[in-house]
Protein backbone atom coordinates (compact mmCIF):
# COMPACT_ATOMS: atom_id res chain seq x y z
CA UNK A 1 0.00 0.00 0.00
CA UNK A 2 1.49 2.98 -1.30
CA UNK A 3 0.37 6.17 0.35
CA UNK A 4 1.19 9.36 -1.38
CA UNK A 5 1.35 12.62 0.42
CA UNK A 6 1.27 15.86 -2.32
CA UNK A 7 -0.03 19.72 -2.17
CA UNK A 8 0.49 21.83 -5.43
CA UNK A 9 1.58 25.05 -3.29
CA UNK A 10 4.32 24.38 -0.71
CA UNK A 11 4.57 24.98 2.93
CA UNK A 12 0.82 23.44 3.05
CA UNK A 13 1.33 21.14 5.82
CA UNK A 14 2.76 17.89 3.40
CA UNK A 15 5.60 16.82 5.98
CA UNK A 16 3.19 17.68 8.88
CA UNK A 17 0.83 14.92 7.74
CA UNK A 18 2.75 12.65 6.54
CA UNK A 19 5.20 12.23 9.61
CA UNK A 20 2.23 11.72 11.89
CA UNK A 21 0.35 9.44 9.26
CA UNK A 22 3.67 7.11 9.20
CA UNK A 23 4.20 7.48 13.28
CA UNK A 24 -0.10 6.70 13.57
CA UNK A 25 1.04 3.57 11.33
CA UNK A 26 4.17 2.53 12.47
CA UNK A 27 2.44 1.46 15.98
CA UNK A 28 0.85 -1.51 13.95
CA UNK A 29 2.53 -2.17 11.37
CA UNK A 30 5.53 -1.97 9.11
CA UNK A 31 6.10 1.13 7.20
CA UNK A 32 8.20 2.85 4.80
CA UNK A 33 8.83 6.45 5.03
CA UNK A 34 10.45 8.13 1.65
CA UNK A 35 11.33 11.65 1.78
CA UNK A 36 10.77 12.54 -1.93
CA UNK A 37 11.22 16.29 -1.23
CA UNK A 38 15.14 15.63 -2.48
CA UNK A 39 15.28 19.49 -2.98
CA UNK A 40 14.79 20.42 0.87
CA UNK A 41 14.56 17.23 2.47
CA UNK A 42 12.71 17.68 6.38
CA UNK A 43 10.74 14.67 7.43
CA UNK A 44 13.80 13.40 9.13
CA UNK A 45 13.51 16.42 11.50
CA UNK A 46 10.69 14.63 13.10
CA UNK A 47 11.35 11.11 12.62
CA UNK A 48 14.78 10.69 14.02
CA UNK A 49 16.31 8.66 11.43
CA UNK A 50 19.69 7.30 12.40
CA UNK A 51 21.01 7.46 8.97
CA UNK A 52 23.49 4.53 8.53
CA UNK A 53 23.52 3.53 5.14
CA UNK A 54 24.10 5.56 1.94
CA UNK A 55 24.49 5.57 -1.94
CA UNK A 56 25.23 8.10 -4.60
CA UNK A 57 22.88 8.24 -7.48
CA UNK A 58 22.70 9.98 -10.60
CA UNK A 59 22.29 9.65 -14.27
CA UNK A 60 24.25 7.43 -16.72
CA UNK A 61 25.67 10.18 -19.34
CA UNK A 62 27.74 9.57 -22.39
CA UNK A 63 31.44 9.82 -22.77
CA UNK A 64 32.95 9.64 -26.16
CA UNK A 65 36.22 7.77 -27.35
CA UNK A 66 37.38 10.42 -29.75
CA UNK A 67 39.39 7.78 -31.21
CA UNK A 68 36.69 5.57 -32.93
CA UNK A 69 34.05 8.55 -33.03
CA UNK A 70 33.75 9.81 -37.12
CA UNK A 71 31.64 13.14 -36.19
CA UNK A 72 28.80 11.56 -37.90
CA UNK A 73 26.49 13.75 -35.76
CA UNK A 74 23.78 11.16 -35.17
CA UNK A 75 24.07 11.31 -31.67
CA UNK A 76 23.43 14.64 -31.50
CA UNK A 77 20.40 14.51 -33.91
CA UNK A 78 18.94 12.05 -31.54
CA UNK A 79 19.48 14.17 -28.58
CA UNK A 80 15.88 15.95 -27.37
CA UNK A 81 17.96 17.72 -24.83
CA UNK A 82 21.00 18.68 -27.11
CA UNK A 83 23.14 17.63 -24.35
CA UNK A 84 25.66 16.41 -27.24
CA UNK A 85 26.62 18.06 -29.63
CA UNK A 86 28.91 17.77 -32.86
CA UNK A 87 31.03 20.39 -34.64
CA UNK A 88 33.19 19.95 -37.19
CA UNK A 89 36.16 17.55 -35.46
CA UNK A 90 34.48 17.55 -31.97
CA UNK A 91 31.91 16.27 -30.23
CA UNK A 92 30.67 18.02 -27.01
CA UNK A 93 28.81 16.68 -24.14
CA UNK A 94 26.69 18.97 -21.55
CA UNK A 95 26.15 16.77 -18.89
CA UNK A 96 23.78 19.06 -17.35
CA UNK A 97 21.50 19.05 -19.90
CA UNK A 98 21.63 15.14 -20.48
CA UNK A 99 18.62 13.24 -19.47
CA UNK A 100 20.24 10.08 -19.59
CA UNK A 101 18.24 8.73 -22.07
CA UNK A 102 20.89 6.82 -23.25
CA UNK A 103 19.54 6.93 -27.28
CA UNK A 104 22.91 8.25 -28.15
CA UNK A 105 24.61 5.62 -27.08
CA UNK A 106 22.17 2.84 -28.72
CA UNK A 107 22.41 5.06 -32.32
CA UNK A 108 26.29 5.40 -32.44
CA UNK A 109 27.25 3.16 -35.30
CA UNK A 110 30.66 3.01 -34.16
CA UNK A 111 30.12 2.15 -30.35
CA UNK A 112 32.02 5.34 -29.58
CA UNK A 113 29.96 5.94 -26.74
CA UNK A 114 30.34 4.32 -23.10
CA UNK A 115 28.44 5.60 -20.00
CA UNK A 116 29.25 6.28 -16.64
CA UNK A 117 27.62 7.69 -13.44
CA UNK A 118 26.84 11.47 -13.59
CA UNK A 119 26.47 11.76 -9.79
CA UNK A 120 23.58 14.13 -9.20
CA UNK A 121 22.75 13.36 -5.17
CA UNK A 122 22.95 11.05 -2.58
CA UNK A 123 20.41 8.74 -0.77
CA UNK A 124 20.66 8.38 3.26
CA UNK A 125 18.33 5.11 4.93
CA UNK A 126 17.81 4.05 8.43
CA UNK A 127 15.33 3.46 11.07
CA UNK A 128 13.46 6.29 12.58
CA UNK A 129 10.90 6.79 15.14
CA UNK A 130 8.50 3.68 15.73
CA UNK A 131 11.00 1.25 13.98
CA UNK A 132 9.69 3.26 10.76
CA UNK A 133 12.42 2.17 7.60
CA UNK A 134 13.10 5.49 6.65
CA UNK A 135 14.87 6.61 3.56
CA UNK A 136 15.06 10.80 1.94
CA UNK A 137 16.91 11.20 -1.05
CA UNK A 138 19.28 14.69 -0.91
CA UNK A 139 20.26 16.81 -4.62
CA UNK A 140 23.16 18.21 -4.86
CA UNK A 141 23.28 22.06 -5.16
CA UNK A 142 23.51 23.28 -8.06
CA UNK A 143 21.62 20.23 -9.95
CA UNK A 144 19.15 21.12 -12.26
CA UNK A 145 16.87 18.06 -12.41
CA UNK A 146 15.28 15.99 -9.10
CA UNK A 147 13.09 13.42 -10.93
CA UNK A 148 16.47 10.90 -11.42
CA UNK A 149 17.14 10.91 -7.73
CA UNK A 150 13.29 10.44 -6.59
CA UNK A 151 13.12 7.46 -9.58
CA UNK A 152 16.09 5.77 -7.31
CA UNK A 153 14.79 6.51 -3.98
CA UNK A 154 11.54 5.10 -4.88
CA UNK A 155 13.43 1.93 -5.98
CA UNK A 156 16.18 1.74 -3.31
CA UNK A 157 16.25 -0.92 -0.39
CA UNK A 158 13.21 -2.77 -1.55
CA UNK A 159 14.03 -6.50 -0.33
CA UNK A 160 11.64 -6.28 2.15
CA UNK A 161 7.92 -5.47 1.67
CA UNK A 162 6.58 -2.26 4.45
CA UNK A 163 2.57 -3.19 4.75
CA UNK A 164 2.53 0.62 4.41
CA UNK A 165 4.96 2.96 2.50
CA UNK A 166 4.26 7.17 2.65
CA UNK A 167 6.07 9.07 0.03
CA UNK A 168 6.15 12.62 1.07
CA UNK A 169 6.31 14.93 -2.37
CA UNK A 170 7.61 17.87 -2.96
CA UNK A 171 5.64 21.00 -3.76
CA UNK A 172 4.86 21.92 -6.93
CA UNK A 173 2.46 20.15 -10.05
CA UNK A 174 5.87 19.29 -12.23
CA UNK A 175 8.20 16.20 -13.01
CA UNK A 176 9.60 15.90 -9.21
CA UNK A 177 5.57 15.42 -8.31
CA UNK A 178 4.58 13.45 -11.28
CA UNK A 179 7.64 11.00 -10.45
CA UNK A 180 6.88 10.52 -6.42
CA UNK A 181 3.17 9.82 -7.50
CA UNK A 182 3.88 7.60 -9.96
CA UNK A 183 3.04 4.10 -8.95
CA UNK A 184 0.86 5.32 -5.45
CA UNK A 185 -2.63 3.26 -4.66
CA UNK A 186 -3.61 6.64 -3.28
CA UNK A 187 -2.76 10.15 -2.81
CA UNK A 188 -3.66 12.55 0.18
CA UNK A 189 -3.77 15.96 -0.59
CA UNK A 190 -2.89 18.58 1.88
CA UNK A 191 -4.05 22.26 1.15
CA UNK A 192 -5.18 25.38 2.74
CA UNK A 193 -8.41 27.19 2.06
CA UNK A 194 -6.94 30.22 0.30
CA UNK A 195 -6.97 30.64 -3.25
CA UNK A 196 -3.43 29.82 -3.78
CA UNK A 197 -3.86 26.38 -1.44
CA UNK A 198 -7.19 25.87 -4.21
CA UNK A 199 -5.34 26.92 -7.52
CA UNK A 200 -2.55 24.40 -6.87
CA UNK A 201 -4.60 21.64 -5.90
CA UNK A 202 -6.20 21.67 -8.58
CA UNK A 203 -2.94 21.08 -10.61
CA UNK A 204 -2.63 17.88 -8.04
CA UNK A 205 -5.79 16.68 -8.72
CA UNK A 206 -5.33 16.64 -12.48
CA UNK A 207 -2.25 14.59 -12.54
CA UNK A 208 -4.18 12.68 -9.76
CA UNK A 209 -6.81 11.67 -12.26
CA UNK A 210 -4.04 11.48 -15.02
CA UNK A 211 -2.55 8.54 -13.58
CA UNK A 212 -5.85 6.95 -12.24
CA UNK A 213 -5.59 7.74 -8.78
CA UNK A 214 -7.72 7.98 -5.85
CA UNK A 215 -7.46 11.30 -4.39
CA UNK A 216 -8.74 12.68 -1.06
CA UNK A 217 -7.94 16.27 0.95
CA UNK A 218 -6.82 16.98 4.08
CA UNK A 219 -7.47 20.98 4.98
CA UNK A 220 -4.74 22.41 6.98
CA UNK A 221 -5.14 25.72 8.65
CA UNK A 222 -8.61 25.17 8.44
CA UNK A 223 -10.68 28.11 9.51
CA UNK A 224 -8.55 30.82 7.29
CA UNK A 225 -9.71 31.95 4.12
CA UNK A 226 -12.42 31.00 2.44
CA UNK A 227 -14.80 27.68 1.67
CA UNK A 228 -13.52 27.82 -1.92
CA UNK A 229 -11.18 24.45 -1.13
CA UNK A 230 -14.81 22.87 0.16
CA UNK A 231 -16.76 24.01 -2.99
CA UNK A 232 -14.22 22.59 -5.44
CA UNK A 233 -14.24 19.26 -3.39
CA UNK A 234 -17.96 18.87 -3.30
CA UNK A 235 -18.51 19.93 -7.11
CA UNK A 236 -16.16 16.98 -7.83
CA UNK A 237 -16.66 14.17 -5.30
CA UNK A 238 -13.37 14.54 -3.45
CA UNK A 239 -13.25 14.00 0.02
CA UNK A 240 -12.19 15.84 2.67
CA UNK A 241 -10.58 13.39 4.87
CA UNK A 242 -9.13 15.23 7.79
CA UNK A 243 -8.76 19.31 8.81
CA UNK A 244 -6.13 20.26 11.14
CA UNK A 245 -7.16 23.83 12.52
CA UNK A 246 -5.36 27.14 12.42
CA UNK A 247 -3.40 26.85 15.58
CA UNK A 248 -0.59 28.54 17.27
CA UNK A 249 0.74 26.04 19.61
CA UNK A 250 0.56 23.80 16.20
CA UNK A 251 3.09 26.10 14.15
CA UNK A 252 5.10 26.62 17.12
CA UNK A 253 5.31 22.84 18.14
CA UNK A 254 6.26 21.87 14.60
CA UNK A 255 8.91 24.91 14.33
CA UNK A 256 10.55 23.16 17.22
CA UNK A 257 10.62 19.66 15.63
CA UNK A 258 7.87 18.28 17.27
CA UNK A 259 4.90 16.01 14.94
CA UNK A 260 1.10 16.91 14.92
CA UNK A 261 0.59 13.70 16.99
CA UNK A 262 3.05 14.89 19.76
CA UNK A 263 1.43 18.56 19.84
CA UNK A 264 -1.48 17.07 19.77
CA UNK A 265 -2.32 13.10 20.84
CA UNK A 266 -6.10 14.19 20.22
CA UNK A 267 -4.94 13.85 16.57
CA UNK A 268 -3.83 10.10 17.07
CA UNK A 269 -7.03 8.50 16.65
CA UNK A 270 -8.27 10.61 14.17
CA UNK A 271 -5.28 9.59 11.85
CA UNK A 272 -5.72 5.88 12.62
CA UNK A 273 -9.31 6.69 11.45
CA UNK A 274 -8.09 7.72 8.48
CA UNK A 275 -5.68 5.39 7.38
CA UNK A 276 -8.65 3.13 7.95
CA UNK A 277 -10.53 5.03 5.59
CA UNK A 278 -7.49 5.09 3.02
CA UNK A 279 -6.96 1.53 3.37
CA UNK A 280 -10.63 1.28 2.59
CA UNK A 281 -10.90 3.52 -0.31
CA UNK A 282 -7.81 2.71 -1.86
CA UNK A 283 -8.74 -1.24 -1.83
CA UNK B 1 34.39 34.79 -44.99
CA UNK B 2 30.83 34.10 -44.00
CA UNK B 3 29.36 36.27 -40.78
CA UNK B 4 26.20 35.18 -38.53
CA UNK B 5 23.90 37.76 -37.23
CA UNK B 6 21.29 36.96 -34.77
CA UNK B 7 18.24 38.86 -35.82
CA UNK B 8 14.26 39.32 -35.64
CA UNK B 9 12.98 39.19 -38.94
CA UNK B 10 13.85 38.12 -42.07
CA UNK B 11 16.14 40.80 -44.80
CA UNK B 12 18.68 42.74 -43.93
CA UNK B 13 16.91 45.98 -42.68
CA UNK B 14 15.71 43.44 -39.95
CA UNK B 15 16.21 44.48 -36.16
CA UNK B 16 19.35 42.86 -34.54
CA UNK B 17 18.36 40.03 -32.15
CA UNK B 18 20.83 40.37 -29.18
CA UNK B 19 19.47 36.85 -28.04
CA UNK B 20 21.64 34.31 -29.24
CA UNK B 21 19.97 30.78 -28.78
CA UNK B 22 16.57 32.65 -28.65
CA UNK B 23 17.04 34.58 -31.09
CA UNK B 24 14.46 34.46 -33.90
CA UNK B 25 16.76 33.91 -36.69
CA UNK B 26 20.34 34.10 -38.30
CA UNK B 27 21.73 36.27 -41.07
CA UNK B 28 24.31 34.33 -42.92
CA UNK B 29 26.39 36.89 -44.79
CA UNK B 30 29.48 36.33 -47.04
CA UNK B 31 31.12 39.78 -45.49
CA UNK B 32 33.14 40.51 -49.33
CA UNK B 33 30.40 39.72 -51.49
CA UNK B 34 27.33 40.74 -48.94
CA UNK B 35 24.98 37.69 -50.21
CA UNK B 36 22.90 37.08 -47.45
CA UNK B 37 20.35 34.76 -46.52
CA UNK B 38 18.36 34.44 -43.39
CA UNK B 39 17.20 31.01 -41.64
CA UNK B 40 14.85 30.88 -38.89
CA UNK B 41 16.27 29.30 -35.74
CA UNK B 42 15.73 25.86 -35.43
CA UNK B 43 16.31 26.60 -31.47
CA UNK B 44 13.68 28.72 -30.98
CA UNK B 45 11.14 26.27 -29.83
CA UNK B 46 13.95 23.71 -27.85
CA UNK B 47 12.77 23.14 -24.22
CA UNK B 48 16.28 22.95 -23.19
CA UNK B 49 19.80 23.39 -24.78
CA UNK B 50 18.60 25.82 -27.31
CA UNK B 51 22.24 27.44 -27.23
CA UNK B 52 23.51 23.84 -27.76
CA UNK B 53 21.00 23.78 -30.65
CA UNK B 54 21.36 27.35 -32.60
CA UNK B 55 25.62 26.90 -32.83
CA UNK B 56 25.54 23.90 -33.71
CA UNK B 57 23.19 25.01 -36.68
CA UNK B 58 25.06 28.36 -37.26
CA UNK B 59 28.12 26.39 -37.87
CA UNK B 60 26.33 24.48 -39.79
CA UNK B 61 26.33 26.96 -41.84
CA UNK B 62 29.48 27.47 -42.66
CA UNK B 63 29.79 30.55 -40.68
CA UNK B 64 33.14 31.60 -39.48
CA UNK B 65 31.94 34.59 -37.02
CA UNK B 66 29.02 35.48 -35.11
CA UNK B 67 27.55 38.55 -34.05
CA UNK B 68 24.99 38.43 -30.93
CA UNK B 69 24.13 39.78 -28.04
CA UNK B 70 25.29 37.46 -25.39
CA UNK B 71 26.39 34.01 -25.11
CA UNK B 72 25.62 31.53 -22.28
CA UNK B 73 28.32 29.03 -21.36
CA UNK B 74 27.14 26.17 -23.43
CA UNK B 75 26.56 27.92 -26.68
CA UNK B 76 29.84 29.75 -25.76
CA UNK B 77 31.56 26.10 -25.57
CA UNK B 78 29.84 24.61 -28.52
CA UNK B 79 30.73 27.82 -31.10
CA UNK B 80 34.27 28.02 -29.48
CA UNK B 81 34.75 24.20 -30.55
CA UNK B 82 33.50 24.69 -33.96
CA UNK B 83 36.44 27.80 -33.79
CA UNK B 84 33.60 30.14 -34.81
CA UNK B 85 34.44 33.95 -33.52
CA UNK B 86 32.27 35.23 -31.28
CA UNK B 87 31.76 39.36 -31.35
CA UNK B 88 29.19 41.36 -29.23
CA UNK B 89 27.06 44.12 -30.62
CA UNK B 90 24.73 46.39 -28.00
CA UNK B 91 21.17 45.17 -27.63
CA UNK B 92 20.33 47.95 -25.80
CA UNK B 93 19.92 50.37 -28.83
CA UNK B 94 18.19 49.43 -31.97
CA UNK B 95 20.70 48.61 -35.05
CA UNK B 96 19.24 47.45 -38.04
CA UNK B 97 21.16 44.09 -39.54
CA UNK B 98 22.97 46.33 -42.21
CA UNK B 99 24.28 48.55 -39.31
CA UNK B 100 25.65 45.53 -37.34
CA UNK B 101 27.36 44.67 -40.50
CA UNK B 102 29.08 47.79 -40.87
CA UNK B 103 30.01 48.13 -37.37
CA UNK B 104 31.32 44.69 -38.05
CA UNK B 105 33.65 45.52 -41.09
CA UNK B 106 34.80 48.96 -38.94
CA UNK B 107 36.10 46.43 -36.60
CA UNK B 108 33.72 48.30 -33.59
CA UNK B 109 32.56 45.14 -31.99
CA UNK B 110 33.79 43.28 -28.91
CA UNK B 111 35.58 39.98 -29.11
CA UNK B 112 33.25 37.72 -26.62
CA UNK B 113 36.33 35.63 -24.77
CA UNK B 114 34.24 34.05 -22.55
CA UNK B 115 30.19 32.85 -21.72
CA UNK B 116 28.99 36.29 -21.05
CA UNK B 117 26.25 35.05 -18.66
CA UNK B 118 25.18 32.27 -16.65
CA UNK B 119 23.40 28.80 -17.99
CA UNK B 120 19.92 28.74 -17.49
CA UNK B 121 19.99 24.90 -17.20
CA UNK B 122 17.27 25.62 -19.42
CA UNK B 123 15.13 22.14 -19.45
CA UNK B 124 11.53 21.68 -18.61
CA UNK B 125 11.88 20.28 -14.82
Amino acid sequence: MHIVVASGKGGTGKTTVATSLALIAAERETVRFLDCDVEAPNAGLFLDPVLDTRKEVGILIPKVDETTCTYCGKCAEVCQFHAIAVVGKKTLVFPELCHGCGSCTLICPENAISEHLNVMGVLQGGPATNQIDFAQGIMNIGEPMAVPIIRELKKWGHSSTPAIEIWDSPPGASCPVVETIRGADFALLVTEPTPFGLHDLKQVVEITRELGLQASVVINRDGIGNNAVEMYCEENNIPILLRIPMDRDIAEGIAQGRTLVEIRPEFGPILREMLGQIVCRAA
Amino acid sequence: MKLAISISGKTLDSPFDSRFGRAAAFCIVNVETKEWKAYENPALSASGGAGVQAAQFVAKQGAQAIVSGAFGPNAFDTLAAAEIEMYLAPGNEAHSTTEILDMFEAGQLTKAEAATHDGYHGNHH
